[in-house]
């Protein structure tokens, strides 16, 4: 066991964990952070993706004694009184269905936003490439996107 | 208070409402299966077959026993009896062979990934580590992985009964007179590859029995179908069964499944006296959610010289895998009423053998059947125009049923409420621009620029919104195609309507709400929406084949006319007026002529509550049942027109613009609609360009993690538009089609359309899917080999006569100079 200390979502933890232990179960099965998913085994999907220090990671590509130290902002945490605009933007445009890889791309969302505040549709659709979603095809996460980078979202 | 105030917004159907379902999923509130804990809850791992074929000598679980933290292991045979054979509930055909299906395998494996043992541990990671400790010996028995030979004398059997299921034959018309001396034949072979449904959502189930009471939490798209199936399939009496579908995350078909890991995990809880939670990995749901598509199609067209189609023959052979699964059998005969689409003609016949072989079973994939009969009659379609010489709208424009020849009965014995064909052409030419980019292609053949453009069409119908019971019955089904719904009047006025229709993304809570809001005239936010748990919802037949709307939300219309006849009673009553005379609009109901008079139906809902004045002999509820059977399928169409621009040097297919116009009747939150074409799209093309299932000649399946199997990411897809007409459904009272699996099985057709209609030229008529570059390239390598610099047209009687049969559709598309 590995005693790590983590602030996630602005909370404090000190814990012991198995040096294999995954970050994203860590979050989950220690911590109840259950709004952070997992959607495959190979880092492909994103659905699991947090931020760790302000850079958006996929949390089951991450060991939890990795994280000593460390802030980690998940969904649940994205919230600052009202929703994120992202959070927003995703309910307005419709840009989720299922929801299942809503927190994941949210996550990189922000990263990428925080990279390129005004990035094209095209540089959303290649920022985002590393969170697959099955449900929308992506065209109304890409206009979620350029509604949160305060972008006008052209007509369909 | 004027009644004027009281109107909501009119416009309530139609509305594109952000949905309710949103404030949880965007900030991580939900509630998966996975994320359930129970005191004492324990974690299953299963042990699976590394053999597509296998007899299992021995399985020896005490090595995992003495690992810590592992509290029991099981075999196949410790379950014995009581596990029962998982369900098939369509027996096509009288003398179906439907083998038996132990949900752990007991004496046989026979695909990869089949579970032969299990390990019940106290955390995941413990569960994991004990498999290894689990001993199993095998004697490997010979695959079957190819069914074009399965049903040879030579082939191994998958079982003892041999490799074939069932042989389904149905035939309308004078095929032989449509064909005899046709000017035009044309026959052709493809191939649907075997895909994965892919649910972001990986399966978990959590399976709890307390004394009696038996209780699993399963991300299912059937929570109700799911009750009755472990039912029978357990013996455990169903009323101590309960099922609940929390947050779903997706299905396509893939969760419309009785699952080996939901049985086994009541079965488990029963043995180890605790709540156990079973969750795949990635990896592992490859390997084992039952796959999509897997046919060879065989087509043959007869037409005249004209273009008009005589007479069309379908022989299909189906990839059933290993086992039948709930629907398995069911799927492809569905194509069975597709393969004409749109068309008329004078005879048409269908055939479809189901074939064994050692590889995963395939069920229900979001289309199921249709978008495989759509993808051949569209390609061929297209064949027919370039063997004319004509447009291919032309040739479609020349054969489809016109708007004015509505109710419709077609070859394949449906009768098409509604549709407007033109109407959705000329919309979708106008949008995608068709006529300049045929003058674009035609300007890059004559300059032979490298980058070539096509233009592919897809004018597809299809049959949905599962289903008139009659017609099921009549096809072998086993169960009823109706939905169940309540809405219940509360006290203060808020409205809590039960769906038997259980969503898992498709916004059942908002669009439901929406109805509600419109009949009863109250607040969309005052009306919750209650489903997915069996002692929430207790009847229902849940949510696949496009028929949430158009059966489920007919019903939840049907109750909510049900609670205004109630409350028009009770209204008169209080009224002094005859119930005759009593009006309901905008939620008031009041005398006729005199809307001054009323009360709202919430003013209606408190009185029966308060019951202190009610009519004599009346129950002091409003609250209605409805149960709602629809008189046909649901028949949504469409025009998608697709370009591509093929890079002949590199095989590199670039969708360049895409075109939707969907005709899905009328419509209840158009937000909702557009996502789901846009989805449905997405999972078309991705079948057309990227996915692929793929076993290796021992029986592997090589696409297991994410990495390997090529889900499209937004990099990859393009910028759809899409528009609608709107012809209205004429056997429901809203109008509405469905739309859930519309773009998928319109979209992949379009696709490769395009792609040979930018390479016809080079002599090519067909790609195999995926197109991936290295096909195409191949293919066009290929063609300039066999016939440098020539244009050939294809003629496809003669090169299509050689090669056409189950057994050489590679070789067919190879001598067409398509490639593999």
């Amino acid at each position: 066991m590995t005693k790590i200390t983590v602030k996630v979502d602005g909370v404090t933890y000190v814990d012991d964990v198995e040096p294999r232990l995954l970050l994203v179960h860590y979050l989950r099965e220690r911590l109840g952070k259950t709004g952070t998913p997992v959607g495959c085994d190979t880092s492909n999907c994103g659905a699991c993706t947090v931020h760790l220090n302000g850079m958006s990671v996929k949390s089951c590509s991450v060991l939890a004694v990795q994280a000593d130290g460390g802030e980690i902002t998940t969904i649940e945490g994205l919230a600052n009184g009202e929703w994120h605009p992202l959070q927003k933007a995703f309910h307005t445009e419709h840009a989720l269905q299922c929801g299942y890889c809503t927190p994941g791309m949210i996550m990189a969302a922000a990263d990428l936003l925080r990279e390129n505040p005004n990035p094209t549709d095209e540089e959303i659709r290649d920022g985002l490439e590393g969170n697959l979603c099955r449900c929308t095809g992506y065209q109304n996460i890409v206009r979620a996107v350029r509604r949160a980078s305060g972008t006008e979202v052209t007509a369909q | 208070m004027t009644a004027d105030m009281q109107a909501p917004p009119v416009t309530e159907l139609g509305r594109a409402r952000p949905r309710k379902e949103d404030a949880r999923l965007v900030t991580g509130k939900t509630n998966w299966t996975d994320n359930i804990v129970l005191p004492g809850l324990l974690h299953i791992n299963f042990v699976r077959s590394p053999y597509a074929h296998a007899r299992i000598t021995r399985v020896d679980v005490s090595g995992a026993l003495k690992v810590p933290g592992v509290v029991a292991a099981f075999s196949g045979d410790d379950f014995g009896a009581e596990q029962g054979s998982l369900p098939c509930a369509w027996p096509v055909t009288p003398d179906i062979v439907i083998p038996a299906h132990p949900p752990m395998a007991t004496e046989e494996v026979r695909y990869v990934g089949e579970a032969v043992a299990c390990v019940v541990a106290r955390d995941r990671y413990t569960a994991a580590d004990a498999l290894s400790a689990v001993e199993v010996d095998y004697e490997p028995l010979p695959p079957v992985l190819d069914i074009r030979t399965a049903l040879d004398e030579s082939s191994p059997r998958v079982h003892e009964a041999g490799n074939k299921s069932f042989e389904f034959l149905m035939q309308n018309g004078d095929l032989d007179g449509a064909f005899r001396d046709a000017p035009v034949l044309i026959e052709r072979t493809y191939r649907q590859q075997r895909l994965i449904p892919s649910a972001m959502e990986p399966r978990s189930v959590v399976g709890w029995n307390e004394g009696d009471e038996y209780t699993l939490w399963s991300a299912t798209q059937i929570p109700h179908v799911l009750r009755v199936m472990l039912a029978l399939t357990t013996g455990i009496p169903e009323q101590n069964i309960r099922v609940i579908a929390p947050d779903v995350g997706g299905g396509f078909g893939s969760k419309l499944q009785v699952t080996a890991e939901e049985v086994l995990a009541l079965l488990i809880s029963h043995k180890v006296g605790h709540p156990v939670k079973w969750t795949e990995s990635r990896s592992e749901g490859n390997l084992t959610v039952h796959h999509g598509r897997d046919q060879w199609q065989r087509i043959k067209l007869a037409a005249d010289a004209d273009g008009r189609i005589r007479g069309l023959d379908v022989d299909l052979l189906a990839d059933m895998g290993a086992y039948l699964m709930l629907v398995t059998p069911g799927v492809p005969l569905l194509g069975a009423f597709m393969f004409n689409g749109i068309y008329k003609m004078d005879a048409y016949s269908f055939k479809c053998t189901g074939v064994f072989s050692t590889k995963m079973p395939t069920d229900a994939y979001r289309g199921a059947g249709r978008p495989e009969a759509t993808f051949a009659l569209e390609r061929v379609m297209d064949e027919l125009a370039a063997e004319l010489g004509m447009d291919p709208l032309q040739v479609r424009e020349r054969n489809w049923i016109k708007h004015e020849e509505f109710p419709y009965a077609t070859i394949s014995g449906l009768t098409y409420d509604s549709g407007n064909y033109e109407a959705a052409t000329a919309r979708a030419r106008d949008l995608f621009g068709y006529d300049a980019l045929r003058a674009e292609q035609q300007r890059r053949r004559d300059s032979n620029d490298p980058v070539q453009l096509g233009i592919g069409i897809s004018t597809y119908t299809e049959m949905c919104g599962l289903a008139p019971s009659r017609v099921l019955g009549s096809l072998s089904y086993g169960a009823g195609g109706w939905e169940h719904a309540s809405v219940r009047m509360l006290p203060t006025g808020k409205v809590e309507v039960v769906t038997g229709s259980s969503a898992h993304g498709q916004g059942h809570e908002t669009a439901w709400s929406q109805i509600v809001a419109d009949k009863l005239g109250v607040p969309f936010e005052d009306v919750r929406v209650l489903h997915g748990d069996t002692q929430v919802s207790p009847k229902g037949m849940d949510t696949y084949g496009s028929r949430s709307l158009t059966v489920g939300g007919i019903a939840v219309h049907g109750a909510c006319e049900k609670v205004i006849t109630k409350a028009k009673r009770i209204s008169a009553h209080l009224l002094e007026a005859s119930e005759d005379d009593i009006e309901f609009s905008h939620g008031r109901l009041h005398v006729r002529g005199d809307p001054e008079s009323g009360h709202t139906i919430q003013e209606i809902a408190l009185a029966t509550f308060a019951a202190h004045n009610l009519p004599d002999g009346v129950e002091p509820s409003i609250d209605s049942d409805a149960t709602f059977d629809p008189e046909n399928f649901s028949y949504p169409h469409g025009t998608h027109l697709c370009a591509t621009e093929v890079d002949t040097e590199t095989g590199q297919v670039t969708i360049r613009s895409y075109v939707a116009v969907d005709d899905v009747g009328k419509v209840v939150n158009p937000l909702i609609v557009d996502g789901q074409v846009h989805g449905g799209l997405a999972q078309g093309i991705a079948q057309a360009l990227y996915e692929e299932a793929i076993y290796d000649d021992e029986g592997n399946l090589t696409t297991t993690t994410m990495a390997d199997y090529l889900l499209p990411s937004a990099a990859d897809l393009p910028h759809f538009t899409t528009d609608r007409t709107e012809t209205p459904a004429t056997t429901n009272p809203l109008g509405v089609k469905g739309v859930g699996e519309a773009g998928t099985i319109a979209s992949t057709p379009a696709v490769v359309n395009a792609i040979v209609d930018a390479l016809r030229p080079l002599g090519i008529q067909d790609i195999t899917m995926p197109c991936t570059p290295e096909r195409v390239w191949r293919a066009i390598a290929a063609a300039r080999r066999s016939a440098p610099g020539a244009q050939v047209t294809g003629d496809s009687q003669t090169v299509a006569h050689g090669t056409v049969g189950h057994v050489s559709g590679d070789d067919a598309a190879a001598a067409h100079g398509g490639a593999e």
